[in-house]
């Protein structure tokens, strides 16, 4: 595009070399930039600085708002009743995260692989199948796995129990120690298609002569996957991990579908959407604090900013590329 | 919905304004209460969709023909939120639900709610139907009261004639029918759950509690700093919820309230805590006969109290586009007619006007001939002690949940409900 501009602009001046004229300004950019730049100027820019505005007021008992500068942010550091929960939430998103990272992505890319192998019979239903629960709602996907995980009605005790396993049952969403880590595991057999998707039409894109050079230098096929396949989807990986980030630290329907907002037992599920959601709409008796609530929101923005800044900067640029 | 919602209001409220014209041309005679227009009732209320618009918009439109009221309720848990953020956008319906106490205060102070002291007919309720919504002064009421609600235990009385058990009137009592029931084990002894975590707060903790805390005497030493979470009685009803846990069914802890209601009512569990709400879900489901019965004394012989809370009330949004026919609505829930249809549509919400009101239902009839036996008092987690962060309220449902589930000791949960209100809560310091 610019190499053209110049191009045009170099054979203009060659034309006029006598008089030099300057050269008309190129609209046409503007035109093409401003639908995306107002849509999201309105709808994403705007909102995102106006509740950075918001989260530096606080509200006296009748309502009214006045500037406070960064008094909500050191009350939610340092203050321990607010730095309690906080810390808790963003802990419990890192977990939240860290499992979506061990489990969602592996079980993705090694579905992608055996999806792409040459000879597979039903891929076309594997692929929808594997991809079904991605579209499905969040409140569906919860309701299920509730009713599925049941201590009371659910299938989950009468299966183990088949396998002589039912020792091992408990009720997994109401326990402290295992409600996070169920829920994760819900929420990666929801998304795992996502990655699955990605992954698989990077797969397509390897040419055949790479995998059959190596082939024919006698690499199994599981060392062609390691050794040729890989490496050369590893950017893709890169951006589905972005993506899980982005994704996790926003993370709050399933939460809430599941367990409400008060994200239990003893907060041990409340990750950083559901503290936002309690502050700033409030819960039951709690009345909502929209001024704490926007400085949550900002800080829940800075966290995925930096997250995907020290992507960008650090390991994207690392990351070797390869012309197919 | 917005824009939708508004188009035809206006445009019916120019029909009926030509309708009128053209009835006083015509010579009719003009009524002389003659109301027309559209209101709009928010409410949490979702169970009673069905109830709204079949009986009760009805029998005002009897009264009122000309306005057209629609109910339009949100989920119990999201209500205030997202009654808030209408309110705030200007998109609130004419008449609002009130929830007792703070959030509906909170509504008024910020001049959304009108104020109802000039309403015809609130001389119908009194000073203590009216204390959830009133200023803290008391000078000014701002909802009209609907209904309260009481807490007790329904039971299965199937499983008690099969098992010859009888109703307790004591804790111990209590416990060796739970006893009983465990080592029959053809029954859950009692159906609750923690997961929701406000059943353990709401059904155990406030429904048990005022037998313990002597009901408003308890309660009022609270709000002044006399008593604290950590005195003997308090810690008591802790004790008492976590004794509860080997009776409810395996898997507790994964529960949720609508897997206790079912649990009941297919008749897998002897003992349901309840609200008296649960009635009229009951009532449609389960196909024995329920039983009720007050919450046990810790002491035979003792008073005994029981928890009947100022629950629910209407008042108007002081934006409203509508503001005659919302009043007219307003006086008309004030009325004996309203009490009736509330109180009997809708078992297990007892009116709180004065008129005589005859509850037609047995078992709701039974939870209301409480208030003659026992004395009243409301949850002591509702006025005042919500205000400030952490919230009580929703402090209760965490340690509660966790007393039962067995995380939490008894006194280490009535510890951490003092640490928190003394954080903030200046007569307690």
């Amino acid at each position: 595009m610019t190499s053209l501009l110049a191009e045009n602009a170099a054979a203009g001046a060659g034309r006029t070399s006598v008089r030099r004229r300057r050269r008309p300004f190129p609209w046409h950019i503007v035109v093409f930039l401003a639908p995306a730049t107002l849509v999201y100027t309105v709808f994403s820019v705007y909102p995102l600085l106006d509740s950075m505005r918001l989260s530096l007021f606080a509200a006296d008992a009748a309502g009214v708002r006045h500037f406070a500068g960064l008094s909500n942010y050191v009350t939610l550091i340092t203050d321990p009743r607010w730095a309690g929960p906080f810390w808790n939430a963003l802990g419990n998103n890192l977990v939240f995260f860290l499992i979506h990272m061990a489990v969602q992505n592996p079980i993705g890319i090694a579905l992608a692989a055996l999806l792409s192998l040459p000879r597979l019979r039903f891929r076309q239903t594997y692929r929808t199948l594997l991809f079904t629960p991605t579209m499905l709602s969040v409140v569906i996907i919860g309701f299920v796995w509730q009713l599925i995980l049941s201590p009371v009605w659910g299938v989950g005790k009468g299966i183990l129990a088949a396998i002589g396993l039912s020792s091992l049952f408990g009720p997994w969403l109401g326990q402290e120690g295992t409600a996070l880590i169920t829920l994760s595991l819900i929420s990666v057999w929801q998304f795992v298609g996502i990655p699955m998707m990605l992954i698989y039409a990077a797969l397509l894109n390897i040419p055949d002569d790479l995998v059959d050079a190596a082939v024919v230098d006698g690499a199994t096929q599981m060392q062609v996957f390691w050794r040729v396949k890989l490496p050369l989807i590893l950017p893709t990986v890169g951006a589905v991990s972005i993506l899980t980030y982005v994704g996790n630290f926003n993370a709050f329907d399933l939460i809430y579908a599941v367990k409400g907002a008060l994200a239990g037992p003893n907060f041990s599920t409340d990750i950083m959407g559901t503290l936002f959601y309690r502050t700033f709409f409030g819960y039951q008796l709690q009345l909502g604090n929209p001024t704490m609530g926007a400085a949550i929101a900002t800080l829940m923005f800075l966290i995925i900013l930096t997250g995907v800044m020290i992507y960008f900067f650090v390991i994207q640029r690392r990351m070797q590329r390869y012309e197919l | 919905m917005v824009n939708v919602g508004r188009a035809p209001s206006r445009l019916s409220g120019r029909i009926a304004r030509i309708a009128v014209t053209a009835g006083l041309v015509a010579g009719w005679p003009a009524l002389s209460q003659a109301q027309s227009g559209e209101l709009v009732i928010e409410s949490w209320r979702n169970d009673d969709l069905a109830i709204w618009q079949d009986v009760i918009i009805p029998a005002f439109n009897k009264k009122y023909p000309d306005i057209t009221v629609t109910f339009s309720p949100t989920a119990p848990t999201e209500y205030n939120a997202a009654l808030n953020a209408k309110i705030e956008a200007g998109t609130a319906g004419d008449l609002i639900t009130c929830r007792p106490f703070d959030a509906s205060l909170a509504l008024y102070q910020r001049g959304h709610l009108a104020s109802l002291n000039d309403l015809p007919g609130i001389e119908n309720f009194s000073d203590v139907a009216k204390s959830a919504w009133v200023t803290d002064d008391g000078a000014t009421v701002f909802c009209v009261p609907m209904a309260s609600v009481i807490h007790g235990f329904l039971y299965n009385q199937e499983i008690f004639e099969e098992l010859g058990l009888a109703e307790p009137t004591t804790v111990a009592e209590f416990h060796a029918l739970l006893d009983r029931l465990q080592e029959d084990g053809n029954y859950i002894p009692m159906a609750m759950g923690t997961a929701d975590q406000w059943e353990a707060a709401t059904m155990g903790f406030q429904n048990i509690g005022p037998n313990y805390w002597r009901g408003e005497e308890g309660r009022r030493a609270l709000i002044a700093g006399e008593d604290k979470f950590t005195d003997p009685e308090y810690v008591a009803v802790f004790q008492e919820l976590a004794s509860w846990a080997p009776y409810l069914g395996d898997g507790y802890s994964a529960q949720t309230y609508p897997d206790s209601q079912n649990l009941f009512s297919l008749g897998r569990a002897a003992i349901y805590p309840a609200g008296s709400w649960d009635i009229s879900v009951f009532r449609t489901q389960a196909d024995f006969e329920m039983g009720a019965f007050p919450p046990p004394l810790p002491e035979a012989g003792q008073d005994c109290f029981i928890s009947d809370h100022t629950d629910i009330a209407i008042g108007m949004n002081a934006a409203a586009k509508n503001p005659d026919a919302a009043r007219a609505f307003l006086e008309w829930t004030t009325t004996a007619e309203f009490a009736e249809i509330y109180s009997n549509q809708l078992p297990g919400f007892f009116s709180l006007s004065k008129h005589a009101v005859t509850v037609e239902d047995p078992t709701a009839a039974e939870f209301l001939s409480w208030r003659e036996q026992c004395q009243p008092t409301i949850r002591n987690s509702y006025q005042i002690l919500s205000r400030g962060e952490p919230n009580l309220e929703n402090e209760l449902w965490n340690v509660s949940a966790q007393v039962i589930n067995g995380t939490l000791t008894p006194e280490a949960a009535a510890q951490q409900i003092q640490d928190g209100l003394d954080s903030w809560y200046k007569p307690q310091q």
